[in-house]
């Protein structure tokens, strides 16, 4: 019998704990296949945020730590240093990496951290109950936002990755979608390119995936995906924002 | 027998830490502990050791964290309020089960107070001091040799129980010049068997299977049954710290001793001067320094309290912290008097002669 499909051997046995329709499993296999075919499993070890994938640890086949709030690019740091024969990844939302981790997440690019850094945004925090992200859109309705985000009393959604692009150091940066089969085969190649970049040591990577939350939204898996792609796809643009293996390739 | 330098205890407690083994370091500045990140920034390279300035406090103790869980021997150093901003991670070490040594050269507060020496953060370094059931080791240095050697022994204990280990100094240790003389550097051999000591648990290169590992560094149970279980453990833990790792000097205890004086790291220097003039006077005065202030000396405290004392005098330069478990330990026996001094100033021997002749008047 050919295998045709199976699980990675980067993904545990257990079942994911997402609620239906939710695109981290997603980016979770993403990962996981690629690492796979990278061959980098037995010298990688990761962090895992808070926040929905706050059980990513129990999720990934190899060595894992469980970062507080935020820290995950600290940690990230730490374990880097600590054992720089090893390759490590961060896998983070928005309210973790945009909000009470700013500092983490901008001091780690500007070091140019040897690791890759996973950004799920889906413009909201979903663990807690669906409260307004660093991320939120404009006018959104979240429930501490239940009037729609007040640009003009809290500001902006921030971009993380044209944020980011703003530094010196990072070698890597794209914001990938997950929103349809063919994005989804886009997004591989990003993560996989960053992850051949980790292991060929080139220095900080950055991938932001545009994702959703169809519990918090309070819509379906497909509407969330048309929602998605008419609300935040214009305000998140689609692209790769730094590349600086690309004239080798 | 090794050479002996003129160090500041910032310093000097760095180089110890490097010859102890202390692979990685991160650190934020502030004073009056800059010394001690400075030191590391010129020295750590040179000993194929890993110094990263972090963007803040809670960034440092967070790679503290992550350079622990991979079982390497990491420290980080701070004083008063950076402390204070790194207790969120400390909690995550003790529940993580993480070894990690944190130096705190404390300060006048709260909030910014002053940079003059203090010993202000004792509840907070005898209390866990951040969130949740958790007590971290803490060791009271009082003269710059003494501060060098606990960088040593903070290690060990971190790597025997797999627990944060906090020495709590103060500004008047660090900026003080004493001579000093270190042990030898760990050799290669022993650094390798440093860094093999922790492979069972932390995170780590993989075999093939079926060999394949996957340990989690963690702290979050969300099952509340299991989390009951981990903090019970925890809470075992500390119970075996409390009957193995009590330590304190005792200073001219005998049983004819009329006062007796508890005093740690700086303030138990001018209680020793002060005790020392009072005996020689004829009085016969004794003194209690406890070196661990978690796990506290009860025992010997209560020990200490002769039959002829008439009362226990507890000095600190704070409004009054360790009095408390000097009041447990003592448990009624004699009263327990206080004298403190706050703002980072210093009592002088005068004074504590004074308030220790005082309480000779009324126990007459």
């Amino acid at each position: 019998m050919q295998v045709i499909a199976t699980r990675p051997n980067t993904l545990t046995d257990l079942n994911f704990t997402y609620c239906p329709g939710c695109l981290h499993g997603v980016a979770h296999r993403l990962i996981a296949e690629s690492i796979d075919e990278l061959g980098m499993r037995n010298q990688m070890m990761g962090v895992a945020p808070v926040g929905c994938s706050v059980f990513a640890y129990k999720f990934f086949n190899f060595d894992m730590q469980e970062a507080a709030h935020g820290r995950a690019p600290a940690l990230a740091t730490g374990m880097k240093r600590a054992r720089p024969d090893m390759n490590v990844f961060t896998y983070q939302g928005d309210g973790d990496l945009a909000a009470i981790g700013t500092a983490e997440i901008v001091h780690a690019a500007n070091r140019g951290e040897h690791f890759t850094v996973f950004f799920v945004n889906n413009a909201i925090y979903g663990m807690t109950g669906g409260q307004m992200a660093p991320t939120t859109l404009p006018d959104m309705k979240t429930t501490t936002s239940p009037y729609g985000r007040d640009v003009d009393d809290i500001g902006y959604p921030i971009r993380v990755c044209e944020l980011l692009n703003t530094l010196q150091a990072p070698y890597f940066i794209e914001r990938v979608s997950l929103l349809s089969p063919a994005e989804i085969m886009k997004a591989k190649k990003a993560v996989k390119k960053a992850l051949t970049y980790n292991k060929e040591e080139r220095g900080f990577t950055f991938i932001e995936f545009i994702s959703t939350c169809p519990t918090n939204w309070g819509l379906d898996a497909i509407e969330s995906r048309d929602w998605a792609r008419e609300k935040m796809l214009p305000f998140f643009k689609i692209q790769n924002f730094r590349d600086n293996g690309k004239e080798e390739a | 027998m090794a050479e002996k330098v003129l160090m500041k205890g910032n310093e000097a407690v760095a180089e110890a830490a490097i010859r102890a083994g202390c692979r990685l370091y991160f650190a934020y500045p502030i004073t009056p502990q800059s010394e001690l990140i400075e030191y590391m920034a010129r020295m750590m390279p040179k000993a194929n050791g890993v110094f990263v300035q972090a963007e803040s406090e809670i960034a440092a103790i967070n790679m503290v964290y992550g350079a622990s869980g991979c079982g390497r021997r990491a420290m980080t150093s701070s004083s008063s309020p950076g402390i204070a901003l790194k207790q969120e991670g400390i909690s995550y070490l003790a529940g993580a089960n993480l070894p990690a040594v944190i130096i705190n050269v404390q300060r006048g507060g709260p909030g910014l107070g002053d940079i003059q020496p203090a010993q202000g953060d004792y509840f907070q370094a005898t209390r866990g001091g951040g969130n949740g059931d958790y007590y971290t080791m803490a060791l009271a240095p009082s003269t710059v040799q003494e501060f060098a050697d606990m960088a040593a022994l903070a290690f060990d204990l971190a790597d025997k129980y797999r627990n944060p280990v906090i020495i709590l100094a103060d500004g008047l240790l660090g900026q003080m010049m004493e001579p000093v003389e270190f042990q030898p550097a760990k050799t290669e051999a022993e650094l390798k068997e440093l860094d093999n000591q922790h492979l069972d648990w932390c995170c780590c290169p993989n075999e093939d299977e079926p060999n394949h590992h996957h340990h989690e560094i963690n702290s979050l149970e969300i099952d509340p049954v299991v989390l009951e279980q981990h903090v019970i453990k925890l809470g075992e833990k500390y119970d075996k710290i409390t009957a193995n790792e009590q330590r304190w000097e005792d200073y001219n205890i005998n049983k004819d001793n009329e006062i007796l004086v508890v005093a740690f790291g700086t303030a138990s220097r001018i209680c020793k001067s002060a005790v020392d003039e009072l005996n020689d006077a004829g009085h016969n005065i004794g003194l209690v320094r406890p070196i661990t202030v978690w796990p506290y000396p009860y025992d010997a405290v209560f020990k200490a309290v002769g039959p002829k004392v008439k009362k226990v005098v507890v000095f600190e330069l704070n409004l009054g912290q360790m009095v408390q478990d000097v009041k447990i330990a003592v448990n009624g026996k004699v009263p327990v008097d206080f004298m403190g001094k706050v703002g980072g100033i210093l009592f002088s021997t005068d004074e504590v002669k004074a308030k220790i002749e005082e309480s000779l008047e009324e126990a007459k």
